[in-house]
Parts: structure tokens; sequence; C-alpha cells
């Protein structure tokens, strides 16, 4: 099976600072792989890298056979790589509702003619409800993006990611912030609503019994470079991988479910 | 080469004139983040309270030099008034408020001021030529040099001087140079960031007020000074890099030569010349020479 | 075309039937007004994308200077073509220096939109074939060949009927996809780069549409005051716009007009009754609005009839 994201040897100096070196991975469609690593690892700059807000010093990426290096984000949105923040990046002016229209919008508009319809037509509104109701956020629909609770906020992002269709969805750190008993709440909507829509999903998370729930694989990020790929109880389980990121407490019994 | 001697002491002159109309417009800009059109009032303000201060002074045969420095006093008295009122009643109303608004309260202040001017002196024009006069000149072969020009120059390097090293190695220097890095950064380290906007605030206005004062003698106190003034300070602030004290000399002194060279070589380029320098260092450094961008952050 | 363009068409009509009636001072007045306002709606384009220029009497000069020059070099008197003229000439200067301009934004946007209209004043005042200082005259321009007795109504409706066909295409602008996000841009431009769109493009159509629009209202000046001098491209006049558009706020179309007239209005007022102190009314006008009406007249307007949704 041709993978759908594949990443070589890509490396990215700022100056004298090695933020990544040698990063070479194969995402299969469909997989969710989690991707962990102190502050610092490079796991923000390698997403950066995919998504095109940073350009890689070395290396390629490729998307769907398709070279994608060093292309800006936007057309890196438009040909199905759509990425949520760290901190949610929405509209704090408009209302979730209006957010969600605008997004919607912009996703039908593919090409320049289409940005001079009009902005509220029936199908963007549907396509905006739909995605309202995939993330369970209904409740929310009017209340206007700058007073939602952080939890709602972060859907909204995630769900503004997802309303193109893209193919493959990068999550950077989409339960921070958000209290523990919430976390796994929220990734269950998340996660549910990713897969009904066969996204391939890499997620950067801190929490490791996220990861071991939620995630097929696991990239574990040190210094700018990869030390362990492979699946949670095998990654996690490393060695170098406990030491340097998640500590040698054992996990709880309801990992992996 | 006489030309070019021209060029350079003119521009020289030129970039002094420029530098004190402009050091406390980028210091406001670099600690407040305002665009002070009402700079334009205070250089107007000191160059009419100069005039003043001449007229009364030099009626009574006192010695010539001490005309200057009563220049200077009353125009740091009248910064010291003028940046209070306007920081405290006016300004402080819309702190925290979009940037471009804020520059639009200055907007407003000045036109108010405008009229303050007219109905505190009239309409009529002033003359304080005394304290030019009274320098004198000197002959360079065939160039004629005013004492008087020399010594603005000399005046724009002190300050120049004076306020970089305030800046960087006084205590109160560098906590200005911390709320231009980090506004929040400074306040939750304890800086009292009201106190430094207000304290700032004056100082801009008081540089102000004595780069209209030490102009006074130079040219003919009318309404309107501070209108064209204040465009001609943007375009060195904003060529420099706002906020910048090194960036207000090399801006002063680039388009200050600039100037000279157009007015010299190819006289209808005068104003062009001076805009089109502004224009082509933000194209290749759209935020000035000596700023730093801010790199995004998400 | 919704309720609101309904309504305004129907002020337009109003205002056209009463013209003949009122004093000559007030049409004229009106006139200006009008023609003053096509430079504020361009601004109001921008500002509600956050980009607010101090430049825009760059393309209020180019287009009064275009038909001054062609009334008087190439013969045109046709007040129709001069529009046209007007409106390409500054169309053209603003896509040409919108590919620099639309990199920009906040401080740095309004003061480089600034260095290129005083570049535009430095060239004017400079220029002997121009007048200099003084500027030149305009002939009275014509109507698809008639120039008649009634000119000053002519003009108005001239430009009521300008003023109703930009309203109506600007209304429908900011309804589109590229209008409406317009406030999204302002709110968090990288979300809206990331959902795929090119924010420089979006910026640089609105500021050709600005250039555009601010073109005609320049070229309806010099027809209506029959003069040109570089002032129309000084700062200030472009701080005359910046005020009238704080004044109108973002909210509305009809904000513009009403904005621009009341300005009109209060100045005429304070130079005739109070000659002394115009500045200062107006600058304590601009003051009261920013503290007491942020968002300008058109919110005033909003909060009588329901609130209108912010896309």
């Amino acid at each position: 099976m041709t993978p759908i994201l594949s990443v070589r040897a890509l490396e990215k100096t700022f100056g004298a600072v090695v933020a990544a070196r040698d990063i070479t991975v194969d995402v299969p469609p469909q997989q969710t792989i989690g991707v962990i690593g102190a502050n610092g690892a490079g796991k923000t700059t390698f997403i950066n890298m995919i998504t095109g807000h940073l350009r890689p010093t070395k290396g390629s990426i490729r998307f769907e056979d398709r070279d994608i290096t060093g292309r800006p984000s936007r057309e890196i949105t438009r040909l199905g790589i759509s990425r949520s923040f760290q901190v949610a990046q929405v509209f704090p002016s408009l209302t979730l509702f209006e957010n969600m229209c605008a997004a919607a919008a912009v996703a039908q508009a593919s090409d320049g003619a289409r940005m001079f319809r009009p902005l509220r037509s029936p199908a963007t509104m549907r396509q905006a409800e739909e995605s309202i109701e995939l993330f369970r956020v209904a409740h929310y629909r009017h209340t206007r993006a700058s007073t939602l609770p952080q939890g709602v906020r972060k859907l909204l992002d995630i769900a503004m990611a997802v309303v193109g269709t893209p193919r493959i969805l990068l999550l950077d750190e989409p339960t921070s912030g958000i209290s523990i008993e919430e976390k796994f709440d929220l990734m269950d909507v998340v996660m549910s609503a990713l897969k009904s829509r066969r996204l391939t999903v890499l997620f950067v998370e801190h929490d490791m019994e996220i990861v071991a729930r939620f995630a097929d694989r696991v990239l574990a990020f040190y210094d700018g470079t990869i030390i362990a790929d492979g699946p949670p109880a095998q990654a996690l389980a490393d060695a170098r991988v406990q030491s340097l990121i998640s500590g040698t407490k054992p996990l709880r019994p309801e990992a992996h479910a | 080469m006489l030309t070019l001697f021209a060029i350079v002491t003119d521009g020289l002159v030129y970039a002094a004139y420029l530098f004190l109309v402009a050091v406390g417009l980028t210091l406001i800009f670099g600690v407040m983040k305002i665009l002070n059109v009402t700079h334009g009032s205070f250089y107007a303000f000191g160059a009419y309270g100069a005039a003043t201060a001449v007229g009364i002074y030099y009626d009574r045969g006192l010695p010539d030099a001490g005309g200057f420095l009563l220049m200077l006093l009353v125009a740091i008295g009248v910064g010291f008034i003028l940046g209070l009122v306007l920081e405290r009643g006016v300004l402080r109303l819309v702190y925290g408020r979009d940037e471009v608004i804020v520059v639009l309260v200055t907007y407003a202040a000045f036109l108010i001021l405008e009229d303050v001017i007219v109905l505190i002196w009239g309409p009529q024009s002033y003359a304080a030529y005394q304290p030019m006069v009274a320098a004198g000149s000197i002959e360079l072969g065939e160039l004629v040099l005013s004492n008087y020009d020399i010594l603005l120059v000399l005046l724009a390097t002190f300050l120049a001087v004076v306020t970089y090293w305030a800046l960087k190695h006084t205590r109160y220097g560098r906590l200005l140079t911390v709320v231009i890095y980090d506004r929040e950064t400074a306040a939750a380290f304890g800086i009292n960031v009201t106190v430094v906007f207000t304290v700032t605030f004056v100082i801009g206005a008081i540089l102000g007020t004595i780069g209209g004062a030490v102009m006074a003698p130079k040219i003919s106190v009318t309404l309107g000074i501070g209108v064209e003034v204040i465009v001609l300070a943007f375009a060195v602030v904003a060529t420099g890099g706002m906020g910048s004290v090194e960036g207000a000399v090399v801006g002063a002194l680039i388009v200050g030569l600039a100037r000279a060279a157009a007015v010299h070589l190819f006289p209808q380029l005068e104003l062009f010349v001076i805009y089109a320098v502004m224009a082509l260092v933000l194209v290749f450094r759209p935020y000035g020479l000596f700023t730093r961008a801010a790199p995004r952050k998400i | 075309m919704s309720r609101g363009d309904l309504l305004g068409g129907l002020a337009f009509l109003l205002a056209a039937a009463v013209a003949p009636l009122l004093p000559a001072w007030l049409v004229s007045l009106a006139t200006i007004a009008f023609a003053n306002a096509l430079v504020v709606l361009g601004l109001i384009i921008l500002w509600r994308a956050g980009l607010v220029p101090f430049g825009q009497a760059l393309f209020y000069a180019t287009g009064a200077y275009c038909v001054a020059l062609l009334a008087r070099y190439a013969g045109v008197r046709d007040v129709f073509l001069m529009i046209i003229a007007g409106a390409v000439s500054a169309g053209v200067i603003a896509w040409i220096i919108g590919f620099l301009l639309a990199r920009y934004r906040d401080i740095f946007f309004a003061m480089l939109s600034l260095a290129m209209s005083m570049i535009l004043y430095g060239v004017l005042v400079k220029t002997e074939a121009l007048g200099s200082t003084d500027g030149f005259h305009v002939e009275a321009g014509t109507f698809l060949g008639y120039r008649g007795e009634m000119l000053d109504l002519a003009l108005f409706w001239l430009v009521l009927g300008t003023c109703a066909i930009a309203a109506l295409l600007v209304s429908i602008y900011l309804r589109t996809l590229a209008g409406a996000l317009a406030i999204p841009v302002r709110d968090n431009e990288i979300r809206v780069e990331y959902l795929g769109v090119s924010v420089n493009r979006l910026i640089h159509i609105k500021l050709v549409i600005s250039g555009i629009l601010a073109g005609i209202g320049g070229a309806l000046a010099a027809l209506v005051v029959e003069h040109v001098d570089p002032s129309m491209a000084y700062w200030t006049t472009s701080g005359g716009f910046v005020f009238v558009t704080i004044l109108a706020g973002s909210g509305s179309v009809a904000g513009a007009f009403v904005a621009s007239l009341v300005f009109e209005l209060v100045r005429s007022i304070a130079v005739n009754l109070l000659p002394g102190t115009w500045q200062l009314i107006l600058g304590s006008v601009l003051l009261l609005t920013i503290l007491f009406v942020p968002e300008g007249l058109s919110s005033v307007w909003q909060r009588f009839r329901r609130q209108e949704k912010a896309l």
C-alpha cells in the first residue's frame, strides 16, 4: 500500500540551532499516529514543516505521491492536509456557527470565481451544521467564539480544519488547556468524528494515557529526531522513551481499548 | 566639489533638524506603541513659546547666549505641561484600544491644539531670529556657515548620545527598554507601566517642544508649521525603525542627505525624495532599518 | 438585493427628487459630501479587514488630476468619460502598488500608504506644468454633449447616481465570500490562510476596489469644484477621509454617506459661524465619537433595528 504521507531526511535549522534532523516517516492511509516528546524536541517543527508554516532546510515531503516540500500553507490545505492549533485559532468576534460557515464557505470555494458567490448559501450552512453535529457542539451554536469554554474552542478549531474534507489531519496538542477529567471525553468526540471521516491523523500529545488509548502508532521525538517508532505498547515500553520522555510509571489497565 | 561640500553641510543641518523633531516621536512609539500625531503640536507650541520668550528677552538687552538658554527652558516647561495634560487627560481614556484608534485620538488632539494656538497667539507670524543672528557665522573657503546651524548639529548629536546612553546605561532607561520589548512581561515583573507611560510621553513631548524651540529662529513661526513637521517626523521614524534612537539618527541622516542632494542637484525632486527614500526602505525592511520583526506565534 | 439595499435606493431617489426644492448651498454641500463618501466607502471595505490606510488621498488626487488633465490637454469634457477615466487611472495605480502594500499590516500599512500619497504630493507641488501649489482650473463638464443651465443640479444627480450604483455594488460585494472574509481576516489572519485562502490576494483586491472608489470620488470632486491642486494628495486630506470613516463606523454602507454629510455640515457650520475654531470643533467631534460612539454612526442606526449578522 502506498503511504499517504512520505517524509524523507527532513531537516530544519535556524542558524546554529538544529530543530529537526533526519526525519524519515511513511504514513499509511487512515492510521492514527501519536507524536510524543518533550518541549523543544522537534514535534511542532515537524508539524509546521508538513503544513507549510516552515520551509525545511533539507529533505522532502510527499503527499499522495505529490511533492509538497516548501509549499505555502494555503496550498497544502487545498491539497488535503489540515491542522489544528495548540492555542485554538478561531474568529473571536463571530459566533460558533459563523466560524463554521466561514470555514465551510472557503472549503466550497474551490476556485477564484467562487469567492464572489454569496457567503450564506444553503450548501454552506448545511455543511456547517453537519460539522457542528459531528463534533457535538450544537449547544454553543450562537455563542461568540471569544466566550466559548476552552474545550469547545478546541473542538471548533478542529471542526474548522475538518470541514473541508481533508485526507490528513494534524492535531497540535488537542487536549492542552483541558482539565484531566475532560481530556478523554474530548478525545472520544474528536476521534470518533475523525474515524467516521476516514482521516489519517497525527496528533501531538503529552498525556501518555491518551496516546496509549487512541494511537495505532507512536512517533517519539527527542532532540530533533525520532528515537522510537511503533505501536504504543512497544514504543512506550522502549527504554530510551521511558528515560527521556514518558517516565517509568506503569500505565493504567484501560490502556488501548 | 563645492557642491558636494554644500550637500554634506546642508544635509547634516537638515538631518539635525529631522532628528530633533523625530526622536521624541520614536521614543513614544517604541514604549507606548502610539504614533503620536500631536507631536506636531508639541513642535508648534515649542516654536511659539520660544518666539514669545525671545521677544520678551531680547528687548531687555541681556546677554545673547541667555536667549538661547531661555528658549530651551521655556520649551521644557511647555512640553512638560502639554505632555502631562495630554497623557493623563486624553490618552489614558483610550489605552488598550486598537492602535489606529489611538492614532486618531492624537489626530483629534492635534486639530484641537491647532486652534488653541490661534486662540493664544493669534493668526499672525512671529519671528525669533535673534539667537541665530547673534551667533554669527564662519567662512570656510567659499561657503558661509551659520554658527547657529553648527549649534543645532551639536545639540542634535548631544541629544542622540544622551538618549542612547540613558536608554542603555541608566536604570530608568533600561526599564524603558524592557517595556519597549515586551510590555506584558515588564508589568509581570512589577514595573509600573502606567508611570512609565506618563514619564515617556512627557519626555517625548519635551523633546518635541525643544525641537520646535531651537528651530524657531530659522523659520517664520506661523500657523501650520506643525502640519508639515508631523509627516516629516513620520518619514524619519518609519525609515529608521520605530522605537529606535539609533534608527532616528540614521533615518535623519539618510533623509537629510538625500534631500540636500535633491535640493542642489534636482530641485524638483526635493519633496519626492524624502518620501521615496522612506518607501524604498520600507520595501526592503518593512519595520524600518533598526527594528527586529516580531515572529508570529502559533 | 436585500431590504437594506432597497431602503438605500429609496433614500437616494428621495434625495434626487427633493433636490430642486433645496437651497443651492445645501445641494452644493451635499454634492461634495457624497463625492467624498465614495472614498469613505473604500476605506470601510479595508477597515472591515483591519486595515486603515493613511494615504487614500493618493487615489483621490489621481482621479481628480486625471480628469483635469483630460479636460485641459485632450479636450475631453464628457462627465461620464471623466468618471471612467478617474476610476481606471486610480484603479491601475492601486493595482500596481497593491503588490507591495498588500504585504503590510497595521501601522506599517498605514505608513507606507501615507508615504505613497506624499510622493504624489511632492511630485505635484514641484511640477510647474501642473500649476505647482496653485493647481489649475477644470472646465465644466458636459453630459453626453449637453451643457445646460441646471449644472449644479445635474452634477448633484450625477453624483447621487454614481453613489447609488457604487453603494449597491459594494453592498453585494460585502455579502460575497471575498467581501465577508474581511472580518475573519481582521480577527485571525493566520486562520484564514490555513483555511486555504491567500489573504494577501484578498487584500490586494480590496485595495483596488477602494482605489477605484477614491478615484471616482476625486474625479467627481474635480468636476464639482472645477479646480484641482496638490492639497488633494496631502496627508490632511487623507486624515479627513479617515475621520469620516470613524464617524461612519464599519458596520454599513449607508454609514459612509450619512457620516460624510454630517461631516460636511458640521465643517460648514463651524467655518461660517465660528471661523477661528472650526478645527477645534472637528477635533472635538472626532474625540467624542471615538470615546462615546466607537462603532460609529452606523452602530447607532443598528441599535434601532434588529442586529445585522456579522457575516
